[in-house]
């Protein structure tokens, strides 16, 4: 039953994106981000959507299977169209019935959020598509790197990324394990209002906070043993290396940039 | 020196500290001697201070009088306390909380990269230790999918790969199936053998002590009784009267015993049939 919440989990593979780095993967969003708000007319957004199939392609992965694995996004991107036509009002009127129109300022509009919100979730789930998490958190690390010179703590908090995504299976099956102990002794989870619900949840949580923590105190113990003593000094198993693909994501990145600064309006 | 002394206590006594600063001695002026490449097993009812012995022989706990010289060195040393924690690994009793790494590579690294070790070096040292655990097929497997015999046998690999001395299993078979705790004993069994690794096997179940060089059994925070398997065994009056539970051949031989039936001394359970089978046949 709690299986089906990962939002564009991580596929095993070999394609090109399976094998850039993550750092380039990583900041190539950011600058895609910042690409999707300055376009701003048909031209630039059809570059982009051209784009994105590109590297949908490159992914080697269907985009029907991502586009199924965003279920829950295309939910909201389809609340936020129908909330631009009926609330955004201007230009020429479509229809109209009493008070209520359908205006030309607001199918635009809903167009092109929908297509921005569209465009970035779809790339970057591919970052998290073809980019394990281990190698996501090791990437965040090295990105985040400069950081700790002025005291953010980069190797902790990667180190606690990485022990949450260990532990996430693991406190998983320990909540089925609640549920379903709790559920013999009479428990009920899946009738009532919404306050009694919340309420039912009690006796789920709190076991699974108690063990957790206890967990947690016998991992550090674990990890002293094994002689952890923090960053200082610490060599890594994983090494990224930059390659020729990441060399052509920068320049991919570049001429995105250059074509896109100069149809946009 | 004939025989290496690798681990000391001497006049060892551990108090915690209670919330409201009262002391609760828990260990109680212990002196013990372990050599190198002896296989010793710590037998002793809850709360009789096995596991914070075993912290005390890797400086998770430092001794409130006495010392503890692991390889010569005063766990109390500040500078040396990674080389003490590289000694002596230890394997603690549930398999889920001592796994760090999301990988199986991951987790058998963790210790390493502690170590500063080079990525290369490390990658030969992951499969040479995955491989004396038997698990080198497992190597890119997520922990979770692993029963608890080989998440045991994994957390062994990761202190291996450290080149330690000491191998300290603190009840690590006390939560797996009989199948996981075979294979956890045998492994530590092989290890000592083959590999010379100094084991001490911290256990509820008398079975995995007959096996050991030496028996220790604590009391109270106390040593109780200190000798070889053969020592301890041969009173099961007494290991039951401190609450602890002896092996089915002893328990057999001492309950025909009381019925007549003399059997020269056994531990194991194949010596046990075996007699019985000659004594069937001499009828
Ligand atoms: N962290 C702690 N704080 C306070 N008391 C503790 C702590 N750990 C263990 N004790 C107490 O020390 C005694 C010995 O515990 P322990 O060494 O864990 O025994 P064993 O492993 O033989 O069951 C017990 O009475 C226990 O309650
Ligand atoms: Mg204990």
């Amino acid at each position: 039953m709690l299986q089906n919440i990962a939002i564009g989990q991580y596929v095993p593979g070999t394609s090109f994106l399976h094998r850039a780095d993550p750092r380039s993967k990583m900041l190539f969003i950011i600058l895609f981000a910042i690409l999707v708000f300055l376009a701003n007319n048909v031209i630039t957004y059809a570059i982009l959507i051209a784009f994105t199939v590109m590297t949908v392609m490159l992914s080697r992965l269907s985009l029907a299977y991502i586009l199924k694995s965003l279920r829950p996004v295309w939910i909201l991107v389809l609340f936020t169209v129908i909330l631009h036509v009926l609330i955004t009002k201007g230009g020429e009127v479509y229809f109209q019935w009493g008070w209520f129109s359908i205006e030309e300022k607001g199918v635009t509009q809903a167009i092109f959020i929908s297509l921005r919100v569209s465009l970035l979730v779809l790339v970057s789930s591919l970052l998290t598509l073809t980019t394990s998490p281990i190698d996501l958190t090791e990437g965040l690390e090295r990105l985040l790197g400069p950081f700790g010179r002025i005291g953010v703590p980069v190797h902790e908090i990667a180190l606690m990324m990485s022990i949450a995504l260990r532990f996430i299976p693991t406190l998983m099956e320990e909540t089925d394990k609640i549920i379903k102990a709790q559920t013999a002794r009479g428990a009920n989870f899946t009738s009532g209002n919404l306050i009694r619900r919340a309420q039912n949840l009690i006796p789920i949580v709190i076991p699974l906070f108690i063990s957790a923590f206890r967990r947690a105190e016998e991992l550090a113990l674990a990890m002293e043993a094994r002689g952890y003593r923090g960053g200082v000094g610490r060599t890594r198993l994983r090494t990224l290396t930059m390659s020729w693909r990441d060399g052509s994501i920068a320049l991919a990145a570049c001429v995105l940039l250059l074509v896109i600064g100069w149809w946009r309006t | 020196m004939t025989e290496e002394r690798l681990l000391a206590l001497q006049e060892v006594s551990f108090a915690y500290e209670g919330e409201g600063g009262q002391k609760e001695t828990v260990l109680n002026r212990i002196n013990l001697d372990i050599h190198k490449g002896a296989f010793v097993s710590v037998l002793g009812h809850n709360g009789s201070g096995k596991s914070t012995l075993a912290k005390l022989m890797n400086a998770l706990l430092l001794p409130k009088e006495g010392t503890v010289l692991v390889t010569g060195i005063d766990t109390r040393d500040g500078e040396l306390i990674w080389e003490v924690r590289r000694h002596v690994g230890m394997v603690f009793q549930n398999p889920d909380n001592q796994i760090v790494g999301a990988t199986v590579e991951d987790d058998v690294a963790f210790g390493l990269e502690n170590m500063g070790t080079d990525p290369a070096e490390m990658r030969t040292r992951i499969r040479e230790s995955l491989q004396a655990v038997g698990m080198e097929a497992h190597l890119y497997d997520q922990p979770h999918r692993l029963s608890g015999g080989q998440k045991q046998r994994v957390a062994i690999a990761g202190i291996m790969a450290m080149r330690p001395s000491v191998l300290i299993l603190d009840e690590a078979t006390a939560m797996l199936d009989p199948m996981g705790r075979r294979e956890v004993l045998n492994l530590a069994r092989r290890l000592n053998r083959e590999e010379g690794i100094t084991v001490v096997n911290i256990t509820h179940f008398p079975e995995e002590a007959v096996f050991s060089d030496r028996v220790i059994v604590m009391r109270a925070g106390q040593v109780e009784w200190d000798g070889t398997a053969a020592e301890v065994f041969a009173d099961p009056d007494r290991l039951q009267a401190l609450g602890l539970d002896v092996p089915f051949a002893v328990r057999v031989r001492h309950a025909l015993a009381a019925e007549g039936v003399s059997l020269p001394f056994i531990l194991h359970q194949e010596e046990l049939v075996e007699h019985l089978c000659k004594l069937l046949l001499k009828r």
